[in-house]
């Protein structure tokens, strides 16, 4: 239901304020007044109005003063201002200073509802737009990057930072980490987030396709373009671009991309007229680009172009603390989209899950808990609907400290903590061991 | 059971046969018992020279200030052009709420706009907003529905439009 417009009439007349008052009430609006600006001013500090219907000639501050005053408070006010004596010069003056309109008094009831109805038009579409803009930002919350662990909420940070800049930015990670989602992420954070967000991978077209697919084409510019079509680039206009694996690019598209990047001008292909876009970009690779400017394969100033601000996306197997809400995430998204009872995952399944290795990284959980939930009986995830054959288990020990570590602690916990017996068998003395426990700040579990 | 009272006063002449339909219909309307009186008052005073209109504003508050035992509403019968300082015309006002309310023949004669005179349109027209500014007396705002009599209407087209009766919302909202 529409909400109730309110409407705060200025005039220093008792008897324009009456009337104006009881033809609003009549109307339904709520209604207040006030019989200088001052008195107006001092009303609009506490309390909100939609409609600031304010006479232009009133003692001490005049209706225009006023409007600028309640212009560089709140901007959006719709402020009509009337007056006894209209003259061209007033009437320009007010709209300039942002009035919504200007009415000679005495006014025809027509001519005023019809102000007024248009007025709170305006309003009501403002609000709608308000509420859809909020919609959109609900929509466009990226929920789906999942993880408490440090790693992803340092990333997390980078990426709400680098989203209110208009930078380049370039990120990497290993297949399956989700880098186009971060790319979302940063478009639906930044100031861009309602106009398009355009994803392009690059590593999918041919040369000549990337081209026309980036540029666009007019009519006729190669066999088979029928039509003039727009490239991702004027798409983008006003949002970002996404280039995915942008390492596979030749280097004549290089060339091009930098070019573009450079002016925000191209031409289509087989056209002649230069096409501007304001488009912010972002790249995503697997691949290590420095090594590939070291190497002579990815220009370097195309790197230093994109290369703003580089967010790195951790591999799954270095945030195994967020798999447990990654498996509740992907759990509750594939009931849903298969229409099934809220499903749920038993400890030794989670801690299997937990060891494993994910060269596919978040891809690959994603793929398990699919499968699972299409395998499994409906109620729980056990072990029996993990494909754990085909799955590389993860010895969690990526360096040789840790390695260390973990079997010193086995073999302490196996001996009980003694630390003769442990020492013994692990043929070090008890001093190496004593020294090793404190190192790794090693406890027993019960402790 | 005793029926709420309205009061209908008339100031300046109007035909009995006008007076009577309308006070039918009210009474039809908002189920009550209806007093048609005589006013005799100077109207000089109301007059805005300047404008050559009479002041809604004043008389209203002359309404207003009358009393009439056992009448709940009141409602002042003119046959002048009646305005308010912002608006060029108006065809009544009353108090939203209140107990009081104008209206004015003036403007609903067809020979006004320059047409042939019709009797029956000037007392639909007639009816059509005394009900309507009594229904402002009982709290109505303008309705939305373009068959009630609560419509807002700033020409008598607008007027000829809409029906003599209140929409069964605005009857709900008045407990009728």
């Amino acid at each position: 239901m529409a909400r109730k417009i309110s409407i705060l009439i200025v005039d220093d007349e008792e008897s324009v304020r009456d009337s104006l008052y009881n033809w609003f009430l009549e109307d339904g609006f709520r209604v207040e007044s006030a019989e200088n600006a001052k008195k107006a001013l001092t009303i609009l500090e506490s309390d909100q109005f939609d409609i600031i219907l304010a006479d232009i000639k009133m003692p001490g501050m005049d209706g225009l003063e006023m409007l600028r005053r309640i212009k560089s408070l709140k901007p959006d006010a719709i402020v009509i201002v009337m007056t006894a004596f209209a003259t061209v010069d007033t009437a320009v003056k007010a709209l300039k200073d942002g009035a919504y309109d200007y009415v000679t008094k005495p006014f025809d009831p027509d001519d005023l509802t019809h102000l007024i109805r248009n007025a709170t038009k305006q309003i009501s579409l403002a609000d709608e737009n308000e509420t859809l803009k909020k919609k959109v930002v609900s929509l466009e919350n990226v929920e789906d990057l999942i993880g408490a662990s440090d790693a992803m909420k340092n990333m997390l940070g980078e990426v709400e930072s680098v989203a209110q800049t208009n930078s380049s930015v370039i990120i990497t990670g290993e297949s399956g980490t989700g880098k186009e989602l971060v790319a979302r992420a940063i478009h639906a954070n930044s100031p861009r987030k309602f106009f398009p967000f355009v994803s392009v991978h690059c590593g999918a077209l041919t040369e000549s396709l990337l081209e026309s697919e980036l540029f666009g084409h007019e009519k006729g510019a190669f066999t088979g373009a029928m039509y003039n079509r727009k490239g991702r680039f004027e798409m983008a206009d006003n949002g970002s671009i996404f280039l995915d694996e942008i390492a596979t690019i030749s280097t004549k598209m290089q060339i091009e991309l930098l070019r573009v990047l450079e002016s925000k001008t191209f031409m289509r292909v087989g056209g002649n007229k230069e096409i501007s876009s304001d488009f912010r970009v972002i790249c995503a690779t697997n691949k290590d680009l420095k090594s590939m400017v070291e190497k002579g394969t990815f220009r370097e100033d195309l790197f230093y172009r994109l290369n703003v601000v580089n967010i790195q996306i951790p591999p799954l197997r270095d945030r195994i603390s967020d798999i447990p809400l990654l498996v509740d995430y992907f759990i509750k998204k594939y009931c849903t989209s298969m229409n099934k009872p809220p499903a749920s995952i038993d400890a030794t399944a989670l801690k299997r899950l937990q060891e494993f290795n994910y060269p596919g990284n978040i891809r690959e959980l994603e793929n398990i808990i699919e499968r699972a939930i299409v395998v499994g009986d409906g109620k729980k995830i056990t072990l029996k609907d993990l494909p754990l054959e085909k799955t590389i288990v993860n010895n969690s020990t990526e360096s040789l400290d840790d390695f260390e570590k973990t079997f010193i602690l086995q073999i302490l916990n196996k001996y009980s903590w003694n630390i003769s017996r442990a020492a013994k068998a692990l043929k070090v003395d008890r001093v190496t061991l004593y020294n090793k426990i404190k190192k790794y700040e090693l406890k027993p579990a019960d402790q | 059971m005793n029926l709420p009272n309205i009061t209908l006063i008339s100031f300046g002449y109007f035909e009995k046969e006008l007076l009577e339909n309308t006070a039918e219909a009210v009474k039809n309307e908002f189920r009550c018992s209806v007093n048609i009186k005589e006013g005799h008052i100077d109207l000089s005073e109301f007059y805005d020279q300047a404008r050559r209109q009479y002041n809604g504003n004043n008389l209203l508050k002359m309404i207003d200030a009358m009393s009439f035992p056992g009448s709940v509403k009141t409602l002042g019968l003119f046959n002048v052009d009646l305005f308010i300082p912002i608006l060029t015309f108006i065809f009544g006002q009353a108090f939203l709420g209140g107990r009081s309310g104008i209206v004015s023949l003036y403007r609903f004669n067809n020979e006004r706009y320059g047409m042939t005179g019709d009797n029956q349109f000037l007392q639909d027209r007639f009816k059509k907003e005394v009900i309507h500014e009594l229904g402002h007396t009982f709290g109505l705002i303008h309705c939305h529905n373009t068959d009630c009599v609560m419509r807002s209407s700033n020409y008598v087209e607008d007027i000829d439009q809409k029906n003599q009766q209140l929409c069964p919302n605005c009857k709900a909202q008045i407990g009728m």
